[in-house]
């Protein structure tokens, strides 16, 4: 009903509504260090990892049998990706070693998804493309690093690439599919769900934000009840945004942990 | 808005958000490498050690605990085979006591009914030398008497020794016939 609404004034023309589009992501250094403008993003995800690493480095400390409050805080933070991520699905055999990896991940993506909601902050840091395409060109180099060290560079392709219990007449059309989709979309699709998530749920609440002030301030009658329901709509979608938030932390990880057991994996 | 807008504009061409700047992949590896580092150096150990701990210690727990159970157990086997054990002596001890007492008993009356036998035959000895006695003495009496009295009957005098004895003798010997004769009458 708001978008309609907004829809027709912007047609009608005047000055009219300017619906929030990608330029509100291109925000302007805060300060520059030589030639490099250090942008709000930037300094998130500073910010995230220290947040991070403070809080899992007290609670990791104190080492108590009967955890307190901060600890066991920790614990569950902790043992909630080791657990129930790395163990369930790498395996009891190899998890302990990328549980470092893991947790990092996604405690990393998670805080800075959650930065979309908090006051103040308010901006998702991987909006910004080339922070998701970093974490998941990691994660590329990191499953296909695991795999090549195990079964050697060939075993390893084979392993992605050549379907078990298929007979060989089917290998020309499945091996480059298989390949395609095991070794170069892998990549693509991590960075851009998490990526086109946090942008679109980040424009989806500044459209509600500002469309509801524009009603309110610009267009009168109908916008009095229009502008307020548009907000009430902003706040129920900033909590869905942070079931995404969580969500996205959550199958970037997995899916991490996934491509690793399969990259480990005996059988294809 | 407005200045948004003007901001915007003044920017010249839109950037297309999935173009990346390569300062913000730079940016955004590095420190994740160093959070990754922090991490793995500084807080997965503490962790893993804690888990361990953790781990061991209800383990340990739970073995001494098996320990003890298992002393617990060994320990009432023993006592109850303790008890058994004095429960048998007991049992024993009382039927070598009610052996003991019956023999005892079978002794003391043995001794008693002996002790009874002998009373009685020396109360039968003892009443046999008196009534010998009385009937030696009785048989003196008797005689004098009888003497005495024929003496003053026929006027002879028997002081004579031998016939007085001889007539004693002879009285006697008719006394004792007409007493058993009596007696097989009596009968």
């Amino acid at each position: 009903m708001t978008i309609a609404a907004s829809a027709t004034i912007a047609a009608e023309g005047g000055e009219g509504f300017h619906a929030p589009g990608p330029s509100i992501f291109d925000l302007p250094p805060v300060f520059e260090i030589g030639s490099l403008g250090v942008t709000k993003p930037m300094l998130q995800l500073v910010l995230a990892a220290g947040l991070v690493f403070t809080f899992l480095y007290l609670a990791a400390k104190q080492r108590s049998l009967v955890p307190g409050k901060l600890q066991f805080a920790g614990e569950g933070a902790y043992g909630f990706v080791r657990n129930s991520v790395a163990r369930d699905i790498i395996g009891s055999h190899d998890f302990q070693k990328f549980v470092p990896y893991l947790v990092t991940l996604f405690f990393f993506i998670l805080v800075n998804n959650i930065f979309a909601s908090i006051p103040f902050i308010q901006f998702p840091t991987f909006s910004r493309a080339g922070m998701a395409y970093a974490l998941a060109g990691l994660s590329w180099l990191v499953y296909n690093g695991v795999g090549m060290k195990k079964h050697g560079v060939l075993g390893y392709l084979k392993l992605q690439s050549v379907p078990s219990g298929v007979s060989p007449a089917m290998y020309p059309l499945l091996v480059p599919l298989e390949f395609f989709s095991n070794i170069l979309v892998r990549p693509v699709t991590l960075a851009l769900r998490l990526f086109c998530n946090m942008f679109a749920g980040h424009i989806l609440l500044v459209l509600f934000a500002t469309g509801g002030l524009y009603l309110i301030e610009h267009v009168g009658g109908i916008g009095y009840v229009a502008g307020p329901l548009a907000w009430v709509l902003a706040i129920l979608v900033s909590f869905l945004e942070i079931l995404v938030q969580f969500l996205q932390a959550y199958v970037f990880v997995l899916l991490n942990a996934m491509y690793i057991q399969g990259a480990l994996a005996d059988e294809h | 808005m407005k200045s948004l807008v003007i901001l915007a504009a003044a920017e010249g061409e839109e950037h297309n958000p999935l173009v990346p700047l390569w300062e913000e992949v730079a940016i955004a590896l590095v420190v994740f490498g160093i959070l990754f580092f922090a991490i793995k150096k500084f807080v997965a150990p503490n962790f893993e050690k804690t888990f361990v701990e953790r781990s061991q210690a209800i383990e340990g727990g739970i073995a001494a605990a098996a320990t003890k159970q298992a002393e617990a157990d060994a320990k009432l086997a023993e006592l109850e085979k303790q008890l058994a054990d004095a429960r048998h002596e007991a049992a024993r001890i009382r039927e070598e006591a009610r052996e003991q007492g019956a023999a005892i008993v079978a002794e003391l009356r043995e001794q008693a009914q002996a002790e009874s036998a002998r009373i009685v035959e020396h109360g039968k000895a003892q009443i046999e030398a008196e009534r010998q006695q009385a009937v030696t003495s009785l048989r003196a009496e008797v005689g004098t008497l009888a003497t005495g009295l024929a003496g003053r009957i026929v006027g002879e005098s028997l002081d004579d020794d031998a016939r007085q004895a001889r007539v004693i003798e002879r009285f006697l010997a008719e006394l004792e016939t007409a007493d058993a004769a009596d007696a097989g009458k009596d009968a």
